[in-house]
Formats: structure tokens, sequence, C-alpha cells
């Protein structure tokens, strides 16, 4: 008997979580001077500027938005 | 000579605390709480679409459409009397497209309301970062206007980092108000009107957006971090588009009729690895449920190959595949019975892949010696939908420092 009923499959965000977990299990404490390689500008966890066009035309051209700093409503997407 | 031996020690080191003192405090007093200029972005877009699915015609006819986007960004900041750092950010946008399937809401005419034209978008941002709190701060307001469309947006923002600064939690709030204008295909307009110089006579509906979004970033070790996102989207208004024709199995036509709410979820994680002085691997992915009926998977994978210190070469994948919304049929496979109803191939069952290719140059007297000019980036991508809709898109990055 499913006592809970989610919105969605758990199943499709599962496997991507459970790699979320084992790598939090693997942190090690990185010291500022050592940051050099997570400092570079490749290493940003964000869109590139330059992608800005192409999430725009992503948001409109497909039903799915969001979770990647695009943005999840304004602006038309009318054509 | 033991005394003028000792003045002259003296002297030089008056010199040197002269020096020390005076440095630190006339520049860091001074300039640090002077506004700064710190980055300015000029992003220009040549994008061209192909298809045979037009909503406007009801899910069959040209998909044609062509867009030019330029935009600027210009961010400056600032160290307050308590040490934090503001930092402004202003940008403006301009696009301008030409669409046939626009063309078609009115087609008696020589070139509809629609058929071409330009949206502006200017906003604005304020973050403020203390460092001995390890918190930012943020907030935000956009406006985007274009000839049927006009929106109004707010965010705030808020992000503290762990004691070890090896983790990050962050959380926004944004919202869009935004109206449109109720242009209906030519057929279907009980009031006479259309043409442009009558745009003002258009009635107009909301539609807002509301969302809320958590993040985490996470240092894994010396090469590898991660960022999670959560958000969840809710839209309230009216939600389809006026000039979408839906043909009915009994040859009548209507417009796209779709629910007045729509619950959004969207769940994301970036993973980025440095693999070695030459390689980065950058990795995206998203899964996506709404209650329309839309469940999705979407999978970006870049490695970016530094060629030397200043030249990058940036190869990208991404793959997309959605369900329907409930909603869709295609043309003329909509009957009387459905309360709900859309031709737009947008909402279909797809798959889609984009690949590509980008490079960047960042060399450190400035691209073509031009000392501000800090780095260039081209990047060149092909779409492709499974419902035979193709597109092609280039864009150019100039970024001064």
């Amino acid at each position: 008997m499913k006592i809970l009923k989610l919105p969605f499959k758990v199943g499709h965000f599962l496997i991507p979580l459970i790699v979320v977990i084992i790598s939090l299990n693997s942190c090690t404490t990185v010291k500022e001077y050592q940051k050099n390689k997570l400092n570079d500008a490749e290493m940003s966890l964000s869109n590139r500027k330059i992608e800005k066009t192409e999430l725009n035309f992503q948001s409109y051209r497909e039903g799915a938005s969001g979770a990647n700093g695009g943005k999840t409503g304004g602006g038309c997407g009318c054509n | 000579m033991k005394k003028l031996f000792l003045s002259v020690i003296l002297m030089y080191a008056g010199i040197l605390s002269a020096f020390s003192q005076a440095n630190p405090n006339s520049d860091s007093a001074y300039t640090k709480r002077k506004l700064t200029f710190e980055e300015a972005n000029i992003v220009s877009s040549y994008y061209n679409q192909n298809g045979n699915n037009s909503a406007v015609t009801g899910g069959i006819g040209t998909e044609k459409l062509s867009d030019i986007s330029n935009s600027i960004d210009l961010k400056f900041s600032l160290y307050d009397k308590r040490g934090r750092k503001h930092s402004f950010l202003g940008e403006i946008g301009v696009d301008h497209y030409t669409s046939a399937s626009s063309d078609k809401i009115d087609p008696a005419t020589i070139s509809s309301a629609s058929s071409a034209d330009t949206r502006v978008y200017p906003s604005v941002g304020w973050t403020m970062e203390n460092e001995q709190k390890a918190t930012t701060l943020g907030a935000g307001l956009s406006y985007s206007h274009e000839f049927d469309y006009q929106s109004f947006g707010a965010n705030v923002s808020f992000a503290k980092k762990t004691k070890n600064g090896m983790g990050e939690f962050s959380a926004k709030l944004q919202a869009f108000l935004d109206q449109v204008s109720l242009i209906y295909p030519v057929e279907l307009r009980t009031t006479t009107g259309g043409g442009r110089g009558e745009e003002h006579n258009y009635p107009t509906t909301p539609r807002n957006s509301v969302s809320g979004g958590l993040g985490w970033s996470q240092i894994i070790n010396k090469q590898f971090q991660i960022s999670l996102e959560a958000e969840m989207v809710y839209q309230q208004g009216y939600l389809g588009l006026p000039f979408h024709r839906v043909y009915f199995k009994d040859q009548s036509v209507h417009v796209e009729n779709l629910p007045s709410t729509r619950l959004k979820i969207p769940l994301g994680i970036r993973a980025n690895y440095f693999i070695s002085d030459k390689f980065i691997l950058r990795t995206w992915y998203r899964y996506y449920h709404d209650d329309w009926g839309i469940n999705s998977n979407a999978l970006q994978v870049e490695t970016v190959v530094k060629l030397t210190p200043f030249f990058s070469v940036t190869p990208f994948y991404r793959f997309y595949q959605q369900s329907a919304v409930k909603y869709f049929s295609p043309y003329m496979m909509h009957t009387a019975a459905d309360a709900y109803y859309t031709s737009n191939y947008d909402l279909s069952k797809f798959n889609s892949n984009f690949f590509g290719a980008g490079f960047r140059i960042a060399p450190p007297n400035g691209v073509f010696k031009v000392q501000h000019l800090n780095s260039l980036e081209v990047r060149y991508g092909r779409y492709k939908k499974t419902t035979g809709m193709n597109s092609n898109i280039i864009s150019l990055n100039f970024k001064f420092r």
C-alpha cells in the first residue's frame, strides 16, 4: 500500500542522487591556497554568459525549464 | 659615527614605516570605498530555426524563425565601512525576430502584427557579500517588453557558506507579473482590428509566476565540485497563447485552451571536474516534472580543452527528452469532448539533441592587444528535435575588465 504518492518518479533522480551522496562522503577539506584549480573560470558552477540565448530558446522550444540558472517565467516565448 | 649609523637606520625605518602605514590607510580606506568597475559583457547571438509544426497554424505549417539578440551587462562594486562588498549589476538586452508562422495570425494583411517584433529587457541587481559572516544577500528587478507581451520581475536571494568554506547553501525567491495581449487569429476575432496602429486596443490578461529555489554547492576535493538545485514554480493566469489555433476532428477551428494554473518542479545537478591542466569536464543534469503531464530529463556534457593557457576549445553535447502534456493532440485530432486542447509541438512528446563547440581566447595583454578586452568567446550549436524541427545558433561574447 502506498502511503505517500510523490508527484514524480523518484527513480529518474535516483542515480544522480547516489552519485552525489558518494561524492559528499569522499569530501576532503581544501584550504584557500589549494583552490587554484577550483577557481579556474571554467570550473564555475553556473552557465556561461555566452549560453544566454541558448537557454532562452530552449525554454521556448521545450516544455521544461529551470534549475539551470535560466528564467522560469517572464518573457513571452510566443514564436 | 655610531650616532650617524643609528640615525641612518632610524631614517630608513621611518621611511619604511611611513609607506607601510600610508599605503593601507590611504589606498584601502579610500579606494575600497570607491565604486570600482569590475566587468562588462557584450553578448550577441544569431538564431534561426525551421520545422513544419507551427502552433499558429494548428500544428502544421512552417516554423521558420530568425532572431538576433544583443545584450550588455555591467558590474560595479564597492566596500562599505563595515568591510562588506556591494556589487551592482545592470543589464539591457534587445532581441529582434522575424517569424513566418506569426505572419499567419492575420494572413489577409501584408505583414501581420507579430510577423516581426523587438523585445527590450532591462534589469538591475544588487548583492552584498559579508566575508565575516560568510553570507551573501541579493535582490533584483527586471522588465521585458514586446508588442504583445509585458513582464515585470523581482527576486531576492540569500547564501551562506559553511564554517570550513567547503559548502554553500542558497535560497532564492522570484516573481514575474506578466500581461498577455489577446491577439486572436483573424477568423476568430469578434471585433474588428488587428493592424499595428491599433495595438493599444488589444485587451490584456495577466499571467503570474512565483518560484522558490534552494541550492547547495559543495567542494569535494581540490579538483572536483558539485551543486544541487531544486525549484518549485507556480504559474497562474492565461497560460496558453491566444493566436495558437487548434483544429478539431469536425474541422472547426478554436483558440488553444490550457489550464489556468501550472506547477513545475525542476531538480538540477551540476558537477565540474578539473581532470588536468589541459582538460576540464563540465556536466549538468536536470529532472523536471509538472502537473500538465510533462516529465523530462536533460543532460549536458562539455569538455574544455586548453590548447594553450590562453586559448581553449569546448565541444559540447546536450540530450533532452520529454513526455507530452495531457492536453496535446496533433492537427485535427481533438474533439469537442476535450476540456483543454493544444497542438503546440513544443508541448508534445519528443527527444532533442544539441551539439556544437566554442572557443575562448584570453591573452594576458588583452584580446587584439586591447588591454581591457579580457576575453573573446565564440560558440556554435545545432539543435535537432525528433519532430523534425531544427535550428542553428551562433553566439559571441566580449568580456571587458
